[in-house]
């Protein structure tokens, strides 16, 4: 039976992130209140959509109790304060099982935090809980994970996209405020489209990889997800900035990603590259995406066509290159020194290959068997190196559209979300689902998913606008003036 | 067979522990001889999301290597992972460098009985070591962490060494250099040093290199200067017979003094070597380099020169004072209290460099410089002669005599005296005419005999020098 959760939210799950902190501010609302209301909505909705693989209930209330009592003695709290949200299970939170959906973690606990994770401890949020997702982030619609299927809250008989499915369907349905997930080749956007929600995957080096479990090392990045721009904005300002542990993070400053935001589009120029409209393009999409151009046209901005016939090289040069940085980042789950250890080994080699064999799932296979084939003796050139040729020619194709427009706008994904099991025996049309998210973290830029429409069965399409480095500012901008002049 | 038909071809692998004071990648300490996992953390022991991080001095240390081996420094250079499993390795991937390494085409400078020898130096690069497996028989196998990302260097030589003890040669003069730049403490018997030797045959006057083994497990200069020569006779009675040397890495058996196959190069490993994503290149401007030489203390052949020019030693007896750093500086404490330099030498290469074990850490000198300058004074002063001044070496360096003391108390003052010592002479040729007749149909050995006796006959005080003059003058008369 399919059910909707999107349309039932009441109380405080449907107050934004901003509105949420004004009131917690003014004491209208108490930080218990606002996590008791979110616990209550995950134990009704999440049976069913499983958004959650890890619920901490108890952690959570501790944290709203201090921030009540902080508040109450007149403390200044920072303006996540008390907030409930939850975190993409790649995300290293310490003293939390941490499982990446994989029987290899299954039962994993880092004695440590991810950056990410310390900087919103500084913001006080409360943390509700850890989130569904693709195992190691391998796929497109959340249906590896090791635990259970995440169900897309528009339509629980389709995916939520993937991998971040579980943050996309948490925040769909009033589960979480806000959610972190992570994104190596359209894991927040296109979960972010599938559910109706915003997400963005920032310039590469502007949010802190550190204790971000390992998928594409020169590919992935935290991204953050919410129901508007402007949660978005704020919650992004909060996570983002450099980090002397992770060598990848750009030393940048910091900035607030609200200010501004309001200021309008007028003037900036939209590039609209004819390969994206193509024919593998879902003709609801199409419509929907270019109705929202239209739609920006109207408020202010200068259309431009665009031609980047390079871009469609990104997406087998992304899986040699996520393909082999992933066989060498998961080699470490050998079942030595933490995780799952196989119970049946006489020798290493066993204790290796069986604890492998019985903790990876198929997709995660598949890829680590990919990458080690482009890296081996003989292929490396052939593969990985032109992979890294390729990549330098989708940069630049990226840098000359630059020079005409100021963002880019494609569809994010070619359909809206499918059936659970429609894609799962054919891993190359799943992977033909990434070909507008995929060039964007193969160039390090920035990009975010807007809703922009509805199919006519109502599931949510939403349009992809992609930055120049470090320019997250105009795609908010952007995305905000949409918002404000939109209506779905 | 004979061996003499052939040569050996033999490079080294050593690698060289940085002594930084944290490890490569991570604030852990690289301190020797902690508890087992006690300096590791989330970092050095790969756990999940943990990013590497590079210590700058590492790089710092690496350029003062390779400075002090006359390397090129690259401008740019990255950073590589190497993918294997072992235990012992908690990313199942090695950070390495591999076609871009830091620093290419040094040498290193020897002394060899036929002169000078220079050794060429491939490449040095960076890496980081992996942890310890200690085998327990009742718990298994254990691992230790600590060692985890503690920084090394791996200095690769041309094959250019033709002998043991050329290698001996090269890895002492490189253990002495990577002293006096500060770089490490080259302890072999602590890792800090480590030396894998790569060894292959030829026959005399061939160019082509034959194909090669690679040698491990040789942890002290004795066991490579064992292996390598009972490798090259294994290899050169193979090929003599007409058999085949296989590409393989042999394992040196430190009970039987052979080398054993360890494992067949056959299905070598395909270490899948790419750029590290998570680390950034190595760049480096003219500057830096200069400010980093500039950091460099006086290196071991700056030493040596200096020790000629100023002591006005021979470059030999320079090289073995300078080839290791404890040796130089000790001569150079007691040579600036003596008036006689020159024969402080004989008295260390000689003596003292067979009194000090080997493979010490840190050499216990049970002398101080100002006795053997005492000594060396005594000497040259012509109070005793060079047997006596070595006895009195002996009697400091195992009894703790003082120099002079020693001498005067035990009557051991020089016999100078031509009046006394000619006496002595006369009875020794009165009482032993065979010897003189021998002597008389040219055997020398006939001399020496006599010579000892009138030595003894002195107590081994006669003056050597007065004593020959006087012999040959009262043979000459018979």
């Amino acid at each position: 039976m399919k059910k909707n959760y999107t349309d039932d939210i009441t109380g405080i799950p449907a107050m934004s992130v901003a509105e949420l902190s004004a009131a917690l501010a003014k004491k209208e609302i108490s930080a218990a209140e606002a996590a008791e209301a979110y616990l209550k909505r995950i134990h009704c909705a999440d049976p069913d959509i499983g958004a959650y693989i890890t619920v901490t209930e108890e952690a959570a209330m501790k944290t709203a109790a201090e921030i009540d009592k902080a508040r109450m003695n007149g403390e200044k709290l920072p303006p996540l304060a008390g907030i409930p949200c939850g975190i993409k299970d790649n995300i290293c939170t310490k003293g939390i099982k941490t499982t990446c959906a994989s029987r290899t973690l299954e039962n994993f606990i880092p004695p440590y935090n991810a950056h990410v994770c310390t900087k919103l401890g500084d913001e006080r949020v409360t943390v509700l809980g850890k989130l569904n997702m693709d195992e190691y982030a391998m796929g497109s619609s959340t249906e590896t994970s090791y635990f259970r299927k995440t169900k897309n809250p528009w339509n629980t008989e389709r995916v939520p996209g993937g991998s971040s499915g579980g943050s996309a369907a948490a925040v769909a349905a009033g589960e979480a405020a806000f959610a972190l997930g992570s994104d190596t080749g359209g894991s927040v956007r296109q979960p972010a489209s599938f559910c109706g929600v915003v997400g963005i995957k920032p310039t590469y080096g502007r949010v802190s990889r550190y204790g971000l479990i390992a998928f594409a090392s020169s590919l992935d990045q935290i991204g953050v997800l919410t129901r508007s721009v402007y949660d978005n904005a704020l919650v992004l300002s909060s996570i983002a900035g450099y980090d002397k542990n992770d060598a990848t993070s750009e030393n940048v400053p910091d900035e607030d990603f609200t200010d501004g935001i309001d200021s309008g589009i007028k003037g900036l120029k939209i590039g609209v590259p004819d390969e994206f409209f193509g024919d593998g393009v879902a003709d609801e999409v199409k419509t929907a995406v270019l109705n929202a151009a239209k739609k920006l046209e109207s408020l202010g901005t200068e259309l431009v066509r665009l031609s980047m016939p390079t871009l469609k090289y990104a997406l087998p040069a992304y899986y040699v290159i996520s393909g082999a940085e992933a066989s060498s980042n998961l080699a470490r789950f050998d079942g030595v020194r933490y995780g799952r250890r196989t119970d049946n080994y006489e020798n290493i080699t066993k204790l290796y290959s069986r604890s492998r064999s019985e903790g990876f799932g198929t997709e995660v296979k598949r890829r680590i068997m990919m990458g080690t084939f482009a890296l081996s003796s003989g292929y490396y050139d052939a593969y990985y190196k032109k992979a890294l040729s390729v990549r330098t020619l989708i940069i630049n194709e990226y840098s000359s559209a630059f020079g005409k427009c100021d963002a880019i706008l494609s569809p994010v994904a070619p359909t809206a979300a499918y059936k659970t099991g429609e894609k799962t025996d054919s891993p190359l049309e799943m992977y033909m689902g990434d070909i507008f998210t995929v060039p964007v973290n193969i160039a390090g830029i920035p990009a975010i998913s807007v809703p922009c429409g509805k199919t006519a069965e109502g599931l949510p399409v939403g349009m992809q606008l992609a930055g120049r480095r470090f320019e997250e500012k105009i795609l908010y901008r952007i995305g905000y003036a949409f918002e404000k002049g939109a209506s779905l | 067979m004979n061996i003499n038909d052939y040569e050996c071809v033999i490079g080294l692998e050593v690698h060289v522990e940085l002594k930084t004071e944290t490890k490569i990648f991570c604030g852990c300490s690289t301190a020797f001889g902690a508890e087992p996992n006690t300096q590791c953390c989330p970092v050095c022991t790969g756990m999940p999301g943990t990013l590497p991080v590079l210590n700058k001095k590492v790089i710092e240390y690496a350029v003062k290597a390779g400075i002090a081996t006359d390397c090129t420094i690259a401008k740019l250079s990255k950073e590589d992972r190497k993918n294997y499993f072992y235990p012992d390795l908690p990313k199942a991937y090695q950070i390495s460098q591999f076609d871009l390494p830091l620093c290419a085409k040094g040498h290193i400078d020897i002394e060899t009985p036929d002169g000078a020898k220079r050794i060429g130096i491939t490449r040095i690069h960076i890496e980081e070591d992996a942890g310890k497996l200690i085998h327990d028989d009742k718990k298994g196998t254990l691992i230790d962490c600590n060692r985890c990302g503690v920084p090394l260097i791996e200095i690769v030589s041309e094959p250019d060494m033709r002998s043991a003890s050329e290698a001996l040669a090269y890895l002492k003069k490189l253990k002495s250099i990577m002293e006096c730049a500060g770089v490490s403490d080259c302890r072999m018997n602590e890792g800090s040093l480590r030396c894998d030797v790569n060894l292959s045959v030829r026959k005399k006057g061939e160019t082509a290199l034959g194909t090669r083994t690679e040698m491990k497990n040789l942890n002290s200069f004795k066991f490579i200067q064992k292996a390598i020569e009972y490798e090259f006779r294994r290899q050169s009675e193979e090929v003599d017979k007409g058999g085949k040397i296989v590409q393989e890495t042999r394992r040196y058996d430190q009970a039987t003094g052979k080398t054993e196959s360890m494992r067949s190069k056959e299905n070598a490993d395909d270490y899948r070597y790419f750029p590290d994503p998570d680390l950034p290149l190595i760049k480096l401007g003219d500057d830096e380099v200069k400010r980093i030489a500039g950091d460099i203390p006086e290196l071991p052949n700056a030493r040596k020169l200096r020790f000629m020019k100023v002591f006005g030693l021979a470059a030999y007896d320079a090289e073995m004072l300078i080839s290791e750093t404890s040796v130089a500086a000790f001569y150079e404490k007691a040579a600036v209290k003596t008036q006689y330099p020159k024969l402080l030498v004989n008295l260390i290469i000689g003596e003292i460099l067979k009194l000090l074990p080997q493979d010490a850490t840190e050499p216990d000198y049970k002398a101080s410089p100002e006795q053997l300058a005492k000594i060396a004074e005594m000497l040259g002063n012509g109070e005793i002669n060079s047997g006596t001044a070595k006895k009195v070496l002996h009697e400091v360096w195992e009894n703790g005599a003082e120099p002079e003391t020693y001498v005067s108390e035990n009557n051991l003052a020089q016999i100078n005296s031509e009046e006394i010592l000619g006496r002595i002479v006369d009875e020794a040729v009165r009482a032993d005419p065979k010897s003189v007749s021998d002597y008389k149909k040219g055997k020398t050995a006939a001399f020496k005999a006599l010579m000892g006796k009138i030595m003894a006959k002195t107590s081994g005080r006669g003056n050597p020098e007065i004593l020959t003059k006087l012999l040959e003058e009262r043979l000459g008369r018979e």
